[in-house]
């Protein structure tokens, strides 16, 4: 059988951009409705009322509510993605623009083919905070202790701890490590060093610095400095719903702090709902470029 | 009406790549469909794409090799495919988004089945009168 092709021709590309725009709604809600296996959402309880939110309390297994989509952001950052639209438009300083153009993502307005790309994840670089959930974000859990929260994630099984035992972020290089209760030691991590405090009864907000400046902010190859200070706000809406919103404090970067993730919703499940495994194993990233990401490019 | 079709699920196959994609879209020759009947030779079930590797004959009986990407295995998943999706051997028919350069590499839409069954990858993006033999 010879191969065939059809090819759109100029005319109803347009009207189908038209149609699409027309009809994104119903597109988005049906991906709005990709399903992680077992996991429920609030389509699937129409018109039911939540019980009111636990106080101090946001253990649990957590899925996007609006379906499992809703955490992919190919393009940056959910509330700004990286699409050459005016208001989305990061408020970068000379240094965080200059940074910004050497990097080359494979997604949003700057994007180039994968075989020119210098975005360190694909190589199964760490793929560090906050860029774990500002990019291809699944479902994830959270447990509390005494004196943390710990946050499980499903791209290459990583965790954070968040101290909530009254210490302070790093910040004195003066103090050794071993000094925990003053100040923990001042070392760059792709995870950075996070502690956390609950605001009022229903809002956990956690603070992070420390951070290794080669990783990404997202999956369009927004820069951060070692100076990134990241704050996530944690609001326990109602018994079964979580909103989670990351704001960037970068100044070295960034001429005042931007909201990268606005109130994103998300929804408990059952406490047997899994994480699936995605590793990031080189010897398969080599053999995918080999066999399609660098022929293709040529 | 049959070309708006294919124009829509350019569309929608923008949309959903935007959505879902690891990599850029920029090699791929987009609204481009081909469908191709071949034999598969490897299923490779991967990180940060799973790749099926299928040989197509044509009428010449010239063999081509072809390798096509779909998202990582926890984005394909819901949508019913697993690692035992193919074996070696499987007939398969397969719509695909080909790359620009005319290498014989592109991204699967649908894979239909040896039992006539069809894996979808991710939104519909398939018209309802199928891509272009």
């Amino acid at each position: 059988m010879n191969p065939g092709s059809e090819k759109a021709p100029v005319g109803a590309a347009i009207a189908a951009i038209a149609l699409v725009t027309l009809l994104s709604p119903v597109i988005l809600g049906q991906q709005g409705l990709r399903r992680t296996p077992g996991a429920v959402y609030d389509s699937d309880f129409p018109g039911k009322k939540s019980g009111p939110a636990p106080k101090r309390d946001i253990t649990g297994v957590w899925e996007f509510a609006n379906g499992g989509g809703e955490g992919i952001q190919a393009d940056g950052a959910k509330a700004m993605p990286s699409d050459g639209k005016p208001e989305h438009e990061l408020p970068f300083t000379p240094e965080g623009r200059k940074a910004f153009m050497a990097n080359k993502p494979t997604f949003g307005f700057t994007q180039v083919p994968s075989a020119l790309t210098n975005d360190p994840m694909p190589g199964c670089d760490p793929q560090g905070f906050p860029r774990i959930v500002l990019h291809n974000a699944h479902h994830e859990q959270i447990i509390q202790t005494a004196t943390q929260v710990v946050i499980l994630y499903q791209f290459n099984k990583k965790w954070r701890s968040i101290w909530t035992d009254g210490r302070k972020l790093p910040g004195n290089p003066e103090v050794p490590a071993w000094d925990i209760k003053g100040s923990p030691p001042p070392e760059a991590r792709f995870w950075g060093y996070s502690v956390g405090r609950w605001v009022d009864d229903y809002t956990f907000v956690a603070d992070s610095n420390g951070f290794d400046d080669r990783s990404w902010l997202d999956n369009a190859g927004r820069p951060h400095s070692d100076a990134l200070h990241v704050i996530e706000t944690y609001h326990r809406v109602d018994a079964d719903h979580l909103e989670k919103t990351i704001t960037i404090d970068d100044p070295k970067y960034y001429t005042r702090p931007w909201v990268a993730l606005d109130k994103l919703p998300y929804r408990l499940q059952s406490p047997g709902l899994e994480i699936p495994e995605q590793e990031c194993v080189p010897s398969e990233t080599a053999k995918y470029n080999q066999l399609f990401a660098n022929p293709a490019a040529k | 009406m049959r070309r708006m079709l294919v124009a829509v699920a350019s569309g929608v196959a923008l949309l959903s790549a935007s959505l879902m994609a690891h990599h850029a879209t920029a090699v791929f020759d987009l609204g481009k469909r081909l469908t191709l009947t071949g034999t598969v030779t490897e299923w490779f079930w991967a990180n940060p794409h799973c790749l099926l590797r299928f040989d197509v004959k044509s009428d010449s009986g010239e063999m081509t090799h072809w390798v096509a990407e779909t998202q990582a295995p926890p984005n394909m998943t819901p949508f019913g495919w697993s690692k035992q999706s193919f074996a070696v051997g499987d007939q398969v028919t397969v719509i695909l988004e080909p790359v620009k350069n005319g290498q014989p590499l592109g991204r699967i839409l649908q894979v239909k089945l040896p039992d006539g069954k069809t894996l979808v990858a991710g939104a519909p993006a398939i018209p309802a009168g199928g891509a272009q033999q």
